[in-house]
């Protein structure tokens, strides 16, 4: 088995497998907490987490990342995925006023398709709309402003085209700057849709389209529009490990191998199969191999426990590098707010202990 | 009617000294509940946490935390807290030092 040392030996220790077998796994869970291995420590320990955490970033594009997660447990990694999709806030069309409409597509539906046109907007320089307070009425720190004004008309004659803004598309929309907003967000792109050319009407001579529309800053949870990710989503890093004392025959293995994806399975230099660690990242673990009974026993496929593969679509402000960073900002401070509330009950549960004391003297 | 739900509070049957307790959090889901659950279990003098999201349409969890020792479970939350607000920091700083010194794949995708 030459080629597989490209992997970590931690990755080997059976501790950090969940097994794949034909119809169930096995190990799922982890079982790294204190009390549960006799005479090992488990308990949290910054130090030891990061020495064996390891984040390496794979491919970067400019619309999407892919990276490694080792050595964290699923719900933290979760967590992250989580909020990646739904509490990153972005800007989106939530009001809609329609002076004229009339197109073939309905005022709602028309205003749904605007809503979910991804704008490249900061978030960070914009306030929630709340219900109550300052910003429960629309002003320049939360709301933007555009306006749509399209009417179809008969192209003249030996343009080499029949009509005249026959097509909206996002392209269309105009920002029309409020208050401070052209001196704030003017210096930098002015805000407009990611993708100028999503259609999102079709007009024919006669008909127009004047809308004045107002996006928000909002999450994920509350409308997909406001997710600023097209997919966040993460897989178990693949194991495939050839059983030393079963070997496949030599005359079985191209058969062996295309139970795999191409390149998973090699032939090493003394003639033994071997598994190329650099291919099998990609392998789905589809257990083709667990159907054919010649080779049972001949190889076992795992996953490894600690080990996320995640892969970040981008779909609006954030270029797909900062949307880790934005999600572990989000985290900390759901963990801030939850802390200084802990803290004032521990504080009245304090203060409630010395009113019983004085009461009691 | 605009009563202001606290973002943290104790259910009622917790132990006067909270050395068990449930505690309900407000405008929270499952992205805080099992981080906090996990971070809470990795603490040797917690008996048992475990936490659930008792409807959907209600916007909050409930995290229940006993304690061994007669220990505070306030203290333990306090504590995993913290330790879960390191934990975020050291993946950041893990990530940025990858984004910014490894090298990796670079390639161009068309929108």
């Amino acid at each position: 088995m030459a080629s597989t040392s490209t992997l970590p030996q931690s990755a080997y220790n059976p501790r950090r497998h969940v097994g794949v077998h034909a119809e169930r796994v096995s190990a799922v869970s982890s079982t790294e907490y204190p009390g549960h291995y006799p005479d090992e420590d488990h308990s949290w320990d910054l130090q030891k987490f990061s020495e064996n955490l390891q984040v390496k970033v794979q491919r970067l594009s400019q619309r999407s990342i892919e990276f490694d997660l080792v050595g964290v447990d699923a719900s933290i990694a979760n967590a992250f995925r989580r909020i990646m999709i739904a509490e990153v806030p972005t800007i989106a069309i939530e009001h809609v006023y329609v002076w004229n409409n009339t197109s073939v597509i309905h005022d709602e539906v028309l205003a749904h398709r605007l809503g979910l046109v991804p704008l490249n907007a900061d978030p960070a320089l914009f306030d929630f709309r709340t219900p109550t307070g300052a910003n429960a009425v629309p002003n320049d720190r939360n709301t933007l402003v555009f306006r749509l004004q399209v009417a179809c008309e008969r192209a003249p004659k030996g343009r080499g085209k029949e009509y005249l803004h026959d097509e909206v598309t996002s392209g269309d929309l105009v920002w029309v700057p409020q208050g401070e907003q052209a001196a704030v967000l003017g210096a930098a792109a002015a805000p407009a849709p990611t993708n100028k050319d999503i259609v999102l009407a079709k007009l024919r001579p006669g008909q127009e389209i004047d809308m004045e529309l107002h996006a928000v800053k909002g999450v994920g949870k509350e409308h997909a529009k406001w997710s600023p990710v097209a997919t966040a989503s993460y897989r178990l890093h693949p194991l495939i490990v050839l059983n030393p004392a079963r070997p496949v025959p030599a005359h079985r293995a191209a058969a062996f191998a295309a139970c795999f994806s191409p390149g998973v399975v090699t032939l090493g230099a003394d003639g033994a199969l071997a598994i190329d660690a650099r291919a099998m990242r990609a392998d789905p673990v589809s257990r083709e191999v667990l159907r054919h009974d010649e080779f049972a026993g001949c190889v076992e496929l795992r996953r490894i426990r600690d080990w996320f593969l995640f892969a970040v679509e981008a779909e609006g402000p954030y270029p797909p590098e900062r949307l880790l960073p934005a999600a572990v900002a989000v985290m900390r401070r759901k963990l801030a707010a939850i802390r200084a509330a802990a803290q004032a009950l521990l504080a009245d549960a304090d203060a409630a202990d010395a009113d019983v004391e004085m009461g009691g003297a | 009617m605009a009563e202001v739900i606290p973002k943290l509070r104790v259910l009622k049957g917790a132990e006067p000294d909270l050395s068990a307790a449930t505690y309900q959090i407000h405008d929270e889901s499952h992205t805080i509940g099992n981080s906090l659950r996990w971070m809470l279990m990795k603490n040797p003098k917690v008996e048992f946490c475990g936490y659930s999201v008792p409807h959907p349409s209600e916007n909050h969890i409930h995290l229940r935390i006993q304690m061994y020792d007669k220990l505070s479970s306030l203290d333990a939350l306090l504590q995993a807290l913290e330790n879960l607000d390191n934990l975020c920091a050291t993946v950041e700083d893990a990530y940025n030092t990858s984004l910014s010194s490894d090298a990796y794949e670079r390639w161009s995708e068309r929108s």
